[in-house]
């Protein structure tokens, strides 16, 4: 399976439709009470989001997802904390079911210890990209079931984060051989991950070059420009899209600023605050990955990566010559088997035609 | 435990996936926001819009079109049908209503001429297949390599509004066996329509019989939801006034101080939105501000699937047991995709050999076509030289005549100038005689 296949052009999500003529409505019909059934019907079903961290042990990934999801989401010590290099990297998962207000969240994350972390780092990027792929196939197992579940298990990583180290000075090589390959199937946020080693504004020139790196490779990382919808969208995307990478610290422990607990990192110099906006983006990260964008992540991955997988999937098994068509399951009654000719299928009229006046 | 086990992924690299640890719920030590979910997800579904269609199954003239413009205030064009169908079909007409920011595209499906027919014993045939065609054109698009699913109009039949007449006693024969074969492919409703003709004590024992009639031949109505807290009461309240008997009307009326939809009889006003006087607005509650999402997640879940089992192990599809190999989906979908470009192909052979045929035939007809012209060609040639030889004899002929006359002209001139010679000579002769005579 070629890693490096592009992702479609956008389809906008309005349902398309044979024309409707629009009709007035006089008085209250209670159409509006079906977002509240559709709330009621969610809230008991649950929400399921799997996200995946990425980056060179050290950089403060495990941390950083205690601090998004305020509690103590590794068990034990975080995969990677005193332990030996291991020899291979190891995909490390694990899952719990959150509640806040009544929304259940059964939340997944995977951490990738081990990443980046040999002499040679060539094709270390193969076991996540296969762990991903693992999890589409798994739910494309699961949906061409004859007898299918209600609610198919969703495993697939919905959103990357991908730690960058403050180096300072621009994305290095292996960051930018992941970050192309990772694009292409899942939604990656990168971040700067232990900014507090960075001033104020080596974090703005180091923000712009990694930005320019990754206009120069054509990297697209969420929000991806090319799937938003209407100009509301854009203009909130542009802001966002504007700050990525988010210069983010983690923290797990409080401490007392000003007669309030924070969450913060205590040095000599000061107390550096996870929360506060001047001290690092933190606050950005956790606005994108939660409060707005969460539903966003999990719509892009089902409608745009799942099915990119699928149609390669399909595609490979039918060793279609041509770009994807349609079969059409026509069921016909088995005739002698004629040996397969050249693919032909009914929709491409013109390369019907074409063959036809060859051989005639 | 939710375990993974190590996997095998297609391009067999060594890596092993960490078993996952026990699900367990996490206590939060702090606001996460996650909590703003269900608003996003509505948000979404705000921007993408609604679809809801509804089928709308009774006789002709028992009130259809106009329940559904009393139960959307809203006057849907249409024109009354005749009595005079052969047969019934199914009228699908689509509207896009908007209500504060929810746009709902609602799809009305009718049907004309149901039970106007002498022999009924097909009606019901119609109604199954569009509703098997609408699930199918779902499966066709579901099976797609590359396939657009939110993007698509869904025209499933969300609801079946089953409109039985107001006669007092019970089900007719014709209403039990449509209801029969529609209950697993659609979610039903039976509503008694036009229930301003029948008397209070009268409709009870109506009701009654009806839904002893439905559970005793086996028919599955649409069973109001009663799993979750919010609509439980509600929906239970309401189930026990199945099936609903309502009136619609679009003329309004002033009541009191106020204006009502309603219809005006001689003796009284039969209010629309009264509950005392029918249950048209209980059948609003239910259908559309109550348990419209659970309409249409009962016709995916449950009535699309069922449709799209039996299709798929209709066309030869089984499910793999965990020894063969995976994807066999894949492996039918290529020995099917053989099979049919083998008819292709065949299909092509004989169109081919007809054409050559054909070609040939038509061959056949041109060359005798030009032998024909040919011959006439021929024919015409040879008169047309025995004309002009005979018109040259012809000519020869008197051409010698000419001559012959020419010659008759010049012996006859040569005569007469000899005789005038000799004439003129002769009274010479004679004038000198009779000089001669004078001397």
């Amino acid at each position: 399976m070629d890693p490096l296949r592009q992702s479609p052009s956008p389809c906008s999500s309005r349902p398309s439709s044979p024309k409707t003529p629009p009709c007035e409505i006089h008085g209250y019909v209670g159409i509006e009470d079906v977002l509240d059934q559709l709330k009621i019907k969610a809230m008991k079903m649950g929400f399921e989001f799997n996200i995946m961290v990425v980056g060179q042990s050290g950089l403060g990934k495990s941390t950083m997802v205690s601090t998004l999801f305020k509690s103590k989401v590794w068990k034990c010590t975080p995969p990677g904390l005193g332990m030996p290099i291991p020899q291979t990297l190891q995909l490390k998962s694990v899952t719990h079911v959150v509640e806040e207000k009544g929304v259940k969240l059964k939340l997944t994350v995977t951490d990738t210890p081990g990443f980046g972390d040999q002499i040679n780092n060539d094709k270390c990027w193969d076991p996540i990209l296969g762990y991903i792929n693992e999890q589409y196939e798994r739910y494309l197992q699961e949906e061409i079931l004859i007898t299918r579940q209600r609610h198919i298990p969703d495993t697939r990583v919905h959103c990357c984060v991908y730690f960058v180290p403050p180096t300072g000075h621009c994305l290095r090589p292996l960051d930018i051989e992941l970050l192309q390959r990772l694009c292409r199937t899942v939604n990656v946020v990168p971040v700067i991950a232990r900014a507090d080693s960075l001033t104020l504004e080596e974090r703005e020139a180091f923000r712009r070059r990694i930005q320019h790196n990754l206009r120069t490779h054509c990297i697209e990382v969420y929000p991806q420009k090319c799937f938003d919808e209407d100009i509301n969208d854009r203009i909130l995307n542009s802001k966002i899209r504007d700050r990525i990478p988010f210069a983010v610290v983690g923290s797990d422990q409080e401490y007392l600023v000003n007669g309030r607990c924070v969450l913060g990192r205590k040095t000599k110099w000061g107390i550096i605050e996870v929360e506060n906006m001047a001290h690092c983006e933190f606050l950005l990260l956790r606005d994108l990955l939660i409060r707005s964008h969460l539903q966003d992540l999990k719509d892009i991955t089902h409608n745009v990566h799942y099915e990119n997988y699928r149609v390669c999937r399909l595609n490979e098994s039918h060793v279609l010559p041509r770009g994807p068509c349609w079969v059409n399951l026509a069921p016909t009654p088995p005739g002698p088997p004629v040996a397969p000719g050249p693919s032909k299928v009914c929709r491409q009229a013109r390369e019907d035609s074409d063959d036809e006046e060859d051989d005639y | 435990m939710v375990e993974m086990g190590s996997v095998q992924v297609p391009n067999s690299f060594k890596y092993v996936a960490c078993i996952n640890e026990e699900l367990r719920n996490l206590s939060l030590s702090g606001h996460v926001g996650f909590d703003s979910l269900p608003d996003q997800l509505v948000n979404k579904s705000t921007s993408q819009g609604f679809c809801f269609n509804i089928l709308c199954v009774g006789e002709t003239g028992i009130g259809k079109s106009t329940l559904m413009d009393t139960l959307f205030n809203t006057k849907f064009e249409s024109d009354p049908a005749t009595h005079n169908e052969p047969g019934v079909r199914l009228k699908a007409r689509s509207y896009e209503l908007q209500e504060s920011n929810v746009r709902l595209k609602l799809t009305i499906v009718d049907t004309v001429g149901f039970g106007d027919q002498i022999n009924k014993d097909d009606s019901y045939k119609p109604i199954v297949e569009y509703i098997d065609a609408q699930f199918e054109a779902y499966l066709q698009e579901e099976l797609k390599i590359k396939r657009s699913l939110f993007n698509y109009h869904d025209t499933r039949i969300h609801a079946c509004l089953y409109f039985i007449a107001p006669t007092g006693h019970s089900l007719k024969s014709l209403d039990l066996v449509t209801m029969k074969k529609l209950d697993s492919k659609v979610n039903i409703i039976p509503i008694i329509a036009k229930a301003d003709t029948i008397a209070k004590n009268e409709l009870h024992k109506f009701k009654s019989k009806i839904m002893s009639e439905l559970v005793s031949n086996g028919v599955q109505i649409y069973q109001f939801p009663t799993d979750e807290e919010t609509v439980a009461e509600i929906n239970a309240t309401m189930s026990v006034h199945l099936p609903f008997a309502v009136v619609g009307s679009t003329e309004e009326v002033k009541i009191g101080n106020k204006m009502a939809k309603a219809r005006q009889y001689p003796w009284g006003v039969v209010q629309v939105e009264n509950e005392n006087h029918c249950d048209f607005v209980k059948l609003r509650e239910m259908l559309i501000r109550v348990n419209m999402e659970d309409l249409r997640e009962q016709t995916h879940t449950r009535h699309y699937e069922l449709y799209r089992r039996c299709k798929l192990e209709e066309m030869g599809f089984k499910d793999t047991d965990p020894d063969s190999k995976p994807f066999s989906l894949q492996e039918t979908y290529e020995a099917k995709r053989n099979e049919f470009l083998g008819e292709l192909q065949k299909k092509e052979e004989e169109m081919r050999q007809m054409f050559v045929m054909r070609v040939k035939e038509k061959e056949a007809e041109l060359k005798e076509a030009e032998k024909e012209l040919h011959e006439k060609f021929d024919l015409l040639k040879r008169t047309h030289q025995e004309e002009k030889k005979k018109v040259e004899d012809k000519k020869k002929e008197l051409e010698e005549e000419v001559n012959n006359f020419q010659k008759k002209k010049a012996a006859a001139q040569l005569l007469q100038s000899q005789a005038q010679q000799s004439g003129a000579q002769q009274t010479k002769k004679d004038k000198d005689k009779k000089n001669a005579s004078f001397t």
